[in-house]
């Protein structure tokens, strides 16, 4: 790898010093590198261990038949966030069954404290509060709030955000979905607040709210499969500075820098846009709510 | 000192000693620090207390409503339950089969199933609210443990005293209504106050349908702020709302108590 050879050349430079002298032995003041794979610290040794939840939805996460995967069966590599993970894996020099699989519910991911993963990918957003508790890669993937409504709903039609005032929405807890309709929607009546997406969902089913907000490619699974009645509504512009999905690591974990160089190395040859084409194209249009 | 001011003086300082001794065990713990930054956070507590106060008014409303219901459902199916003689079985069998399932499934698998599921069933009229089905599996629920408090009730009132009632002429119905049942209720007034006591804490198991009441909101508080404090405003809140009521409920056992000794000392 390129950043072992920097290490080695950097460093180096103090072999050969003495002409002639009696040791022939150079200096050896190569510094390691801390992103090598047997550098790493990993929670296992020589084992990456990569946190989700369960279940893991498309089009983040898929099994062979593309429905939403189970994180303690068959590893999968379908789904855009699945495939990044092991992309990421693979540029820290981890091979595939030297990945791990552990079950981390969304809100645990980026509660302060130790973790039992190396790096959480679950549609985490980045956000100043939370990158207190925790570490954030950088971007794998910038998103946009979206709301899902019931066809024929009151809100099935909504153009604008002036146009979702009077509408009951919901998001599950700690979400920045909820964060999204709190500081920037403000409809009159208070938002309803599940415990989980899954929840919100049977609240849309139930008629309890008119409309769930959520990330805009979730959205589009929501109403494939989980809603088939349903349909986006649109989705929202970004407020302030463009929210991102970033991978969540412990706080001031060693790994960050080394993940973020992978991230990088993974921009810049194209392999995040081609995922990013080949999981998630048909996944991001949807009407902009002014 | 008289042996009166003595007892107080000795309960007093006891008293005293036994808090600082308290006080001074748990501050100087090795983990206190972070227990208070994380759980008695002041400036936390001042930010989420209104707001939880207020998302209690809901749960407010829940227990309210709901123990309304559960007390005039419950006899009826204790009443149910001691009908006597074979033709009445299948009515006895009902209320136990009740009984049984509804103290047994969960309260919060309850509140789910009816509040997720009965709206989606469409029929015409049925409300969606989650107010609604909450009240409807609370009533459900408890129903079916305080019919149990009044059976117990029922049961404990003398045999002669129905037999007394019946020879004086009075049918089944109206002894039950005149005679046995005002003395079984006055019997399990602390039961049913308890009773009604854990109802209070069970409201906020409607946060699975989304309602933001009290626990919600320290749910949300504590999300945005990683501080466990809100709970804390929370457990606040609810002990606040119990402890008048407990004291009641002593009061009333007290001056049950002193009615049944009256005549004693003629």
């Amino acid at each position: 790898m390129a950043l072992v050879a920097g290490g080695c050349g950097g460093a180096d430079d103090s072999a050969n010093e003495a002409p002639g002298g009696d040791t022939g032995a150079p200096t050896e003041t190569v510094a390691a590198d801390p992103c090598a794979k047997d550098q790493l610290q990993t929670t296992s040794a020589g084992k990456l261990t990569i946190g989700t939840d369960n279940p893991a939805f498309p089009p983040w996460f898929q099994d062979a038949e593309g429905a939403p995967w189970d994180p303690t069966k068959e590893p999968t590599k379908e789904g855009y966030e699945a495939a990044v993970a092991y992309a990421v894996a693979g540029e820290l020099g981890f091979s595939d069954d030297e990945v791990a699989w552990q079950v981390v519910p969304f809100e645990q991911s980026f509660k302060p404290g130790p973790k039992n993963f190396d790096f959480d990918i679950n549609q985490v957003s980045y956000t100043p509060k939370r990158a207190e508790a925790v570490d954030f890669s950088d971007s794998y993937y910038d998103v946009n709030q979206a709301v899902v409504a019931l066809k024929g709903s009151k809100i099935a039609d909504a153009a604008s955000i002036a146009d979702l005032a009077d509408a009951k929405l919901g998001a599950p807890v700690g979400t920045t979905s909820y964060d999204y309709i709190v500081q920037n929607v403000k409809p009159s009546k208070k938002p309803s607040v599940y415990n989980t997406l899954n929840d919100a969902i049977a609240g849309l089913k139930a008629k309890q709210i008119d409309g769930v907000v959520v990330d805009l490619p979730t959205a589009f699974f929501m109403t494939a499969v989980q809603v088939p009645n349903g349909k986006i509504v649109g989705q929202f512009p970004a407020v302030g500075t463009q929210e991102y999905f970033g991978l969540v690591l412990a706080k001031d974990s060693p790994l960050t820098s080394c993940v973020n160089d992978a991230l990088g190395k993974l921009r810049d040859d194209g392999t995040l846009d081609s995922l990013q084409q080949e999981w998630l194209s048909d996944k991001a249009s949807a009407p902009v709510l002014e | 000192m008289s042996s009166d001011a003595r007892s107080v003086a000795i309960a007093v300082v006891s008293t005293i000693v036994f808090i600082a001794l308290v006080a001074v065990l748990v501050v100087n713990s090795p983990g206190w620090d972070e227990v208070r930054q994380f759980f008695f956070n002041g400036e936390r507590f001042r930010e989420s207390f209104p707001k939880v106060a207020e998302a209690f008014l809901v749960n407010v409303k829940l227990f309210c409503l709901a123990e309304v219901l559960i007390l005039v459902f419950g006899l009826l199916l204790a009443v149910l339950r001691s009908l006597p003689g074979p033709a009445f079985f299948p009515i006895r069998l009902l209320a136990i089969v009740y009984t049984d399932v509804f103290r047994g499934v969960p309260t919060i698998l309850v509140i789910a199933m009816l509040g997720f599921g009965a709206p989606v069933l469409g029929i015409s009229g049925v409300p969606t609210s989650t107010f609604f089905w909450a009240v409807i599996a609370l009533v459900l629920v408890y129903s079916a443990y305080v019919a149990e408090v009044y059976r117990a009730g029922i049961q404990s009132v003398h045999p002669s005293q129905e037999a007394a009632a019946r020879s004086l002429g009075l049918s089944r119905a109206q002894t039950l209504r005149f005679v046995i049942v005002p003395q079984a209720v006055r019997r399990v007034i602390p039961p049913l106050l308890n009773d009604f006591i854990g109802l209070q804490k069970d409201t906020a198991l409607v946060a699975i349908l989304g309602t933001v009441e009290a626990f919600r909101q320290a749910q949300i508080d504590t999300a945005a702020s990683f501080n466990y404090t809100a709970y804390t405003a929370t457990a606040v809140v609810f002990i606040l709302v119990t402890i008048p009521l407990a004291r009641f409920t002593d009061w009333l056992i007290e001056r049950d108590r002193r009615k049944q000794l009256a005549g004693r000392t003629a």
